[in-house]
């Protein structure tokens, strides 16, 4: 068995070196010139050669020789000398006397001659080779016309040996060529037989065979136990080529069933080897005759488009699911092997050849997209615009924004108009910027909110009208927001550019951060979310931080996170003597943080440890995000930065009452815990059926609980639909995650973001147009001085003639200045905007 | 007390006393105001010698007839300072809005006085440091191995007082007069000296000599009292609305040539003016003919003995003798004040005017000595406008900048911004920028790439012929490729005979931006910073060599290249391109999606949404974004998963099937059993 293969392997070698070797024919002369004398004493026994002979050149059979002499180095290959015998004038012998012999070529065995071929057989190298070894393999390969004939030569194989039934269109093809060579090969192996008549091939098995094209079939008649049946038959899908058949005759000759008892990850196989991928069949002792049955099954209708193999998972010590039964391998290197659960085998086939064929269908898509490409390089859609933000904003161009409320600011007009209100809200953006003209947008709707609001005033800078003032103002990037206080300190607004956001980040500000609070009751009222009362709409938690009053260190750190959060947070502290009557109220001593949300009904008291500043900022920060909360487009990065698996509960609308509880107990169990709980409202998030569908393909029923490893491997877990959310069975899930034995849904790409479409190729156009031009790459390195263009003897008419036609008739139908031109143009345009709508 | 001082001088040499500065100026016309102005800001110990008693003094006699052709655009219906700039030819630059030279003038081609009161009011309200009434009449070098350049320069003024510098910059100009030598020439006129009062032309025929814009200048005033006048130059009329070139004849000053072409008696000759002779008969009238019959004369004879060109050729083109003949055949610098050490050399054809200095302005035959202002000309002669005010004061600040590096330590100013405004720093630019503009194919704004290129680095006009010393000229650091953003106008589109008119010829297409004709800008791509071999050998007319791509944004009838689809969507295509990215915007929820279905997302999401920055949109715009296909609204979408066909392949799509699973069959049946 394994010196069959290594076989099989030397011979692929040797089939590689005559492919490899073809290319090169005639770079080397390979031809002798002999004498007759020389060349019939040189004969030896059992070696071929090609002979012909020739007096002087005669024209006429010029073209024939040379191909003869091209062939010289494919025939050396099997063993095949060519000789020229240039006969002496005088001799009148056998071959060189007959003006008919010179028109002949002469195959010897030794000094036999076996074949003589007239020059019309030998047209090309195919032609040469394909006969030259067609007359030498007679035994080896039979050829039939008849269905009778090809019925005795199978019957005489069965159960002895395998066939390879080939069918030419004609002789002295390269097909031909190509089944000869294989012959050559693989003749002592299989029996080859071959026709030219497309009967026969009706009868193989082809109910309407293309007679054009040739066909190879390979019958295993080694097996064949009964003989009145006929062969089974595995038809070769590709050209026949020599590679092509030798492939296919390699996987024929695979054991169909291979057995395998190690890790799938280690095994490779023929098929693998060859581009195709191996599919497993995971048995256990208990089915393992049924398994095997399965696999051969299975086999048999993969034979030639995938490999099968057995796994016994007894042997193999892995952490492969009980539930998966199948395993794909594809031949690709770093592709991870899939391990599936399928119901039958008709599903092992489908997945195998379903995937083929999408591959296939892209790439005639591909192709397609290639020609429409070289058909209409301006159709690709370059020139329409995908960003959708610049998109949407040139869509609402025409709609007139109520600006009403916000006051328009010049370099004259800015500092005065500072000093007018408290507090002063610049919008800095440029009116051709597109996010920044989208914010813009979003201002109106704060203006509106703000309307009437004291000691806020809300203006805008056009930097594209008044680079000075937002130069100085130190805004280098559109759109910049800040509020300046009445003439002293600024401040930059660096949340979501949202309405919502923006509004509650302006009232926000409007308070000092941190607030100082006189007394007991402005602290409880503030922790209850009722004092400032202006603010009592905008905040979700207050963050109180009780100093003793020997606490200066830590309350100077405090103010500052204060200044540094402000506007996000609604920070208050209370330093009065009695502070301590607080602490003790929350359990806390000071320093400590009293944080107070949903009204009140909720104070978490925190002991203030850390000194700097930053690290005050960082835990306010922190102390702020939810346990269980609901994940949403605005408050999605918060919780992003802790750079932790994400456990989504998907929900159509709320939670409900029993999921939300268990999901809190899980949250709330494990402080500092690994993973971000969380819940989604896809009523409130539509976008979530976005995320599921990814996930998906559809979206599933809801709830739904999922595992994202965002920022490590990015595999999908769903949790299984049958259980119900209990802190239990998730806690159980989570473990069988860690231990590795679900099976991801999904992956998240790992893609990068590369350019959406090409650009222009503007250096290229410039070399077609302008071949001249010396910008060509070697001109750069070239070591020739003189770089200018031939100066061309016109002169200036001549440069002016430049552009090609081709371009200069293009910019006939799409002038720029010319106003002439504006009807067509704009009629293009428009269908530009067809376009879009189409997509 | 002469003892005292000798002793206590700082530097002392030959018994006389040095005034050190490190910076010295000579001549205090725009371009060494505007030097002084920088070196004033950047707090330099700096000094402008002045021979005159006020500053701007060739603009006190000349233009002769004292119309300034340099344009003064009040009005362009533009608040954008930076940008009025572009259109206005005069001011220098500065802090000061009252220095604005529209403040100055009413006049679109403003007097030459209104120049030299506002030289006058730049000086002193800007309280310059300059020395008038000193005339340097000799410069020379001293080695010395602690100097900044290995050498001081040594100033000698003419009261034979010495100065001493570390560093020299000559705005001196180009103020002494070209003359040509023939027989004859005694009888010519000198510009400088002509009579500027048409009266004293009445009834007389003229010829000028010369071809430029003082000699359009001169007979523009005369034309009208003139019996006629002829023009006498070896180069062919150069126009400047034809070679884009400031320098060339302006169409303010071409009256003669439409009488010449309406045959009003006035004409224009093409000779060599070193082939002439002038000889002047009894009556005082003055005969042209060649200097080859002059030479063949018996020298004692009279007028009457030379042979005239008439005599042979009876319909000689100028045989109708002259009342007078003015030469006006334009300036050159002053070589003389340079000691030979300083190797102050002429440049080569039709540069000779100017003194050979590097890209970077820099003289070639000396280290540390600057030539700026018309003097500086040579680096872009009839091409740019560094001859001008409003070029050079942009190649000033250039200067200023490698100066401030080389010796100070200070950087070229730069700016660094994350890579999502990387579009919009370059759209900013090229639509305001004055610099840019102005000295298009001299000064370009270099973008230097960050690693990974998340952030990239901005400099502004930097002179784009020494790129190649990037690093050493700048203290900035170019290891992971650069762009070049620079203006050009289409290639072979100006030039002195071309036409400049023909139809279609602006281009419309973005994509076939790379033809445009006038002024428009580009971008080169460079993934290592070019060598300067490879500066050397770029192609000829190429401001550069050849870069491993290149994107030029369509020319623009407003200049306005703000456009988002014609303008900014290709140049993102070409950026996304080079940097191998995606820089589109997205709103929040896209980001909120690539967050949950990809690992990796675009820079525009990484920079500002995970930031807690991201663009949450208002309800109309991402109506629009969807009714565009660019967004997917998921709250019409049903619960089986289907779309309506018609978003079916939007590029929205195109997102999403980029990450859904990858074996969808089996996905399949997973949910088919579940339900």
């Amino acid at each position: 068995m394994s010196a069959q293969k290594d076989r099989w392997v030397s011979s692929f070698s040797f089939l590689l070196f005559c492919a490899s070797s073809i290319p090169t024919q005639g770079s080397a002369r390979l031809l002798q010139e002999l004498s007759p004398q020389e060349y019939f004493g040189s004969l030896q026994a059992g070696r071929a050669s090609l002979a012909y002979f020739s007096p002087n050149v005669s024209p006429g059979a010029q073209p024939f020789l040379e191909q003869i002499e091209n062939s010289a180095e494919a025939l050396q290959d099997y063993g095949i000398s060519v000789v020229k015998v240039n006969c002496p004038k005088e001799d009148v012998s056998r071959y060189c006397g007959k003006e008919n012999a010179l028109r002949k070529a002469y195959l010897f065995r030794g000094n036999m001659l076996i074949r003589e071929f007239p020059t019309d057989a030998l047209f090309d190298v195919n032609s040469v080779v394909a006969n030259v070894l067609f007359a030498l393999l007679f035994n080896e390969v039979k050829y039939v016309e008849t269905l009778a004939d090809l019925q005795n030569i199978e019957n005489a194989l069965k159960g002895r040996s395998n066939m390879v039934f080939a069918y030419v269109p004609a002789t002295g093809t390269a097909e031909h060529r190509a089944v000869m060579e294989a012959a050559f090969v693989y003749g002592p192996v299989h029996q080859f037989v071959l026709t030219t008549e497309a009967t026969l091939l009706k009868d193989a098995g082809n109910d309407e065979p293309d007679v054009s094209s040739a066909r190879l079939l390979f019958c295993h008649c080694q097996q064949a136990t009964d003989l009145a049946q006929p062969c089974r038959r595995t038809a070769m899908e590709q050209a026949l080529t020599m590679l092509n058949i030798h492939r296919h005759l390699k996987l024929m000759g695979a054991p169909l069933v291979t057995e395998v008892a190690e890790d799938p990850e280690k095994v490779s196989t023929v098929h693998l080897q060859l581009g195709l991928p191996l599919v497993f069949i995971l048995s256990q002792k208990e089915t393992y005759e049924a398994d095997r049955r399965t696999a051969e099954f299975v086999a048999w209708q993969l034979l030639g488009k995938a490999g099968v193999a057995l796994l016994s998972r007894d042997l193999v010590d892995l952490n492969i699911l009980l539930r998966s039964n199948v395993a794909l391998k594809a031949p690709d290197e770093g592709v991870p092997i899939k391990y599936l659960l399928l119901e039958d085998t008709d599903e092992v086939i489908t997945l195998v050849e379903d995937k083929s064929k999408v591959e296939q269908i892209q790439e005639e898509e591909e192709e397609e997209e290639d020609e429409q490409d070289e058909d209409e390089k301006e159709n690709n859609n370059q020139d329409v615009q995908d960003d959708q933000v610049v998109e949407a904003v040139s869509r609402d161009k025409k709609r007139e924004l109520p600006l009403e409320q916000i006051l328009v600011l010049t370099e004259e007009t800015f500092h005065s108009a500072l000093l007018e209100t408290a507090r002063t809200v610049v919008l800095f953006y440029a009116s051709w910027e597109a996010v920044s003209l989208a914010v813009l947008r979003s201002y109106t709707e704060v203006a509106d909110h703000l309307k009437g609001t004291r000691g806020v005033l809300l203006s805008r800078v056009n930097c594209w009208d008044w680079p000075g003032v937002c130069t100085k103002e130190n805004v280098t990037q559109f759109p910049t927001v800040k509020i300046y206080e009445k003439g002293e300190r600024s401040v930059m607004y660096d949340g979501m550019w949202g309405t919502e956001e923006l509004t509650s980040f302006i009232m926000l500000s409007r308070v000092s951060c941190p607030l100082k609070l006189a007394t007991v009751e402005e602290a409880e009222g503030y922790l209850r979310g009722e004092f400032p009362s202006e603010l009592s709409s905008y905040h979700h938690a207050s963050i109180l931080g009780v100093f003793s009053t020997a606490t200066s260190e830590a309350r100077e750190a405090f103010e500052e996170a204060g200044n540094i959060l402000s506007g996000h947070v609604t920070m208050g502290m209370y330093f009065e003597d009695d502070a301590l009557a607080l602490s003790r109220k929350y359990a806390v001593s000071p320093p400590a943080l009293l944080l107070g949300r949903s009204g009140g009904r909720s104070v978490e008291g925190i002991a203030l440890s850390k000194q700097s500043a930053q690290d005050v900022v960082q835990m306010i920060r922190y102390e702020l995000l939810d346990i269980f909360p609901e994940i949403t487009v605005q408050n999605l990065p918060r919780y992003l930065q802790l750079r932790k698996p994400f456990l989504i509960l998907f929900s159509d609308g709320d939670v409900g009452q029993m999921e939300s509880k268990e999901m809190l107990k899980l949250a709330k169990g494990r402080p500092q815990q690994a993973f971000v709980a969380c819940w989604l409202n896809l009523k409130k998030t539509p976008v979530g059926r976005g995320v599921l569908k990814a996930y998906f393909a559809t979206v599933p029923s809801l709830p739904l609980l999922v595992w994202v490893n965002l920022h490590a491997g990015g595999q999908v877990f769903k949790f299984p639909s049958e259980q119900t959310i209990t802190e239990m069975n998730i806690l159980s899930w989570l473990e069988k995650l860690k231990a590795g034995v679900e099976i991801p849904s999904s992956t998240l790409s790992e893609e990068d973001w590369k350019p959406p479409l090409p650009a222009y190729d503007f250096l290229q156009m410039m070399e077609t147009a302008v071949p001249e031009l010396p910008l060509h790459t070697s001109h750069r390195r070239g070591d020739a001085p003189t770089r200018r263009p031939p100066e061309s003897p016109g002169g200036d008419t001549a440069i002016r003639e430049e552009p090609p036609q081709e371009t200069k008739a293009e910019k006939v139908g799409s002038p720029g200045r010319d106003l002439r031109g504006t009807a067509p143009r704009l009629a293009a345009r428009e269908k530009q905007g067809k376009r879009h709508s189409e997509l | 007390l002469g003892l005292a001082l000798y002793t206590s001088s700082l530097c002392a040499a030959n018994g006389a006393a040095f005034l050190y500065h490190d910076y010295c100026i000579i001549g205090a016309g725009p371009s060494g105001l505007q030097a002084a102005y920088f070196l004033q800001q950047a707090g330099r110990d700096y000094i402008v010698f002045e021979r005159s008693h006020a500053p701007g003094s060739f603009f006190a006699l000349y233009p002769r007839h004292r119309k300034l052709i340099s344009i003064n655009k009040r009005y362009t219906g533009k608040s954008n300072s930076e940008f009025n700039l572009r259109h206005d030819w005069n001011s220098l630059l500065s802090h000061d809005s009252r220095l604005l030279f529209r403040r100055y003038s009413r006049d679109f081609f403003p007097d030459a006085d209104v120049m030299v009161r506002y030289l006058e009011d730049f000086a002193s309200l800007l309280k310059l440091r300059v020395q008038y009434n000193t005339a340097i009449v000799h410069v020379t070098l001293e080695r010395d191995e602690q100097a900044w350049n290995g050498h001081y320069f040594l100033l000698t003024d003419q009261d034979r007082q010495n100065y001493k510098c570390s560093s020299l910059l000559v705005a001196t100009g180009t103020w002494v007069p070209n003359v040509v030598n023939f027989p004859g020439s005694e009888y010519v006129e000198g510009y400088e000296t002509v009579s500027i009062n048409p009266e004293d032309f009445a009834g007389q025929t003229v010829l000028i000599l010369g071809r430029g814009n003082s000699a359009f200048e001169t007979a523009e005033n005369i034309l009208g009292v003139t019996n006629f006048i002829h023009m006498v130059s070896r180069s062919r009329v150069r126009l400047s609305w034809a070679t884009h070139y400031v320098g060339d004849l302006r169409a303010i000053n071409n009256g003669l040539l439409d009488t010449y072409q309406l045959k009003s008696l006035d004409g224009l000759l093409e000779g060599n003016l070193e082939d002439l002779a002038i000889v002047k008969d009894k009556k005082g009238k003055l005969h042209i003919t060649l200097r080859f019959y002059l030479e063949n004369r018996n020298t004692s004879a009279g007028i009457d003995s030379i042979t005239l060109p008439q005599d042979e050729l009876d319909n000689f083109a100028t045989r109708a003798p002259y009342d007078r003949v003015i030469r006006c055949l334009g300036w050159k610098f002053d070589f003389s004040i340079y000691n030979r050490s300083l190797r102050m050399m002429p440049g080569k054809g039709n540069k000779k005017k100017y003194p050979q200095i590097k890209p970077s302005y820099e003289s070639r035959g000396t280290r540390g000595l600057f030539v700026l202002g018309t003097a500086s000309h040579s680096v872009d002669f009839r091409k740019s406008a560094g001859g001008f005010i409003h070029g050079f004061r942009y190649t000033t600040r250039a200067v200023h900048r490698l100066l401030e590096n080389r010796h100070h330590g200070v950087p070229w100013p730069s700016t660094v911004y994350p890579i999502t405004q990387l579009t919009n720093s370059i759209i900013k630019r090229v639509n305001e920028a004055s610099g840019l503009y102005q000295m298009f194919s001299v000064l370009a704004d270099i973008v230097l790439l960050r690693e990974n290129a998340t952030a990239f680095e901005y400099l502004e006009e930097y002179p784009v012929g020494v790129l190649a010393e990037l690093e050493m000229q700048t203290g900035r650091k170019a290891p992971n490729g650069l762009f070049v953003v620079i203006m050009e106008y289409g290639r072979n589109f100006s030039g002195a005979d071309k036409d400049v008119f023909y139809y279609n010829r602006a281009v419309g297409e973005a994509q076939h931006a790379w033809q445009s004709n006038f002024l428009h800008p580009v971008i080169y791509y460079y993934k290592h910073l070019p060598t300067e071999r490879e500066m050397r050998l770029r192609p000829q007319d190429w401001p550069l060599p050849r870069p491993d791509a290149v994107h030029h944004i369509v020319e623009d009838f407003l200049t306005d290249w703000t456009a988002p689809n014609a303008h900014i969507l290709p140049l993102r295509r070409f950026l996304e391109n080079c940097l191998s990215t995606d820089l589109r915007n997205f709103f929040a929820e896209s980001c909120f999606l690539f967050a949950f279905t990809r690992q990796k997302l675009p820079p525009f999401c990484r920079q500002g949404y995970v930031k807690m920055q991201g663009l949450v949109g208002s309800k109309g715009l991402r109506r629009h974004a969807v009714e565009a296909g660019l967004l997917e609204d998921y709250t019409l979408s049903d619960f089986s998963g289907n779309r309506a066909p018609d978003s079916y392949e939007g590029p929205q799509d195109q997102l999403l099937r980029d990450h859904t699973i990858p074996v969808r069959p089996l996905q399949h049946l997973i949910n088919a059993k579940d339900e």
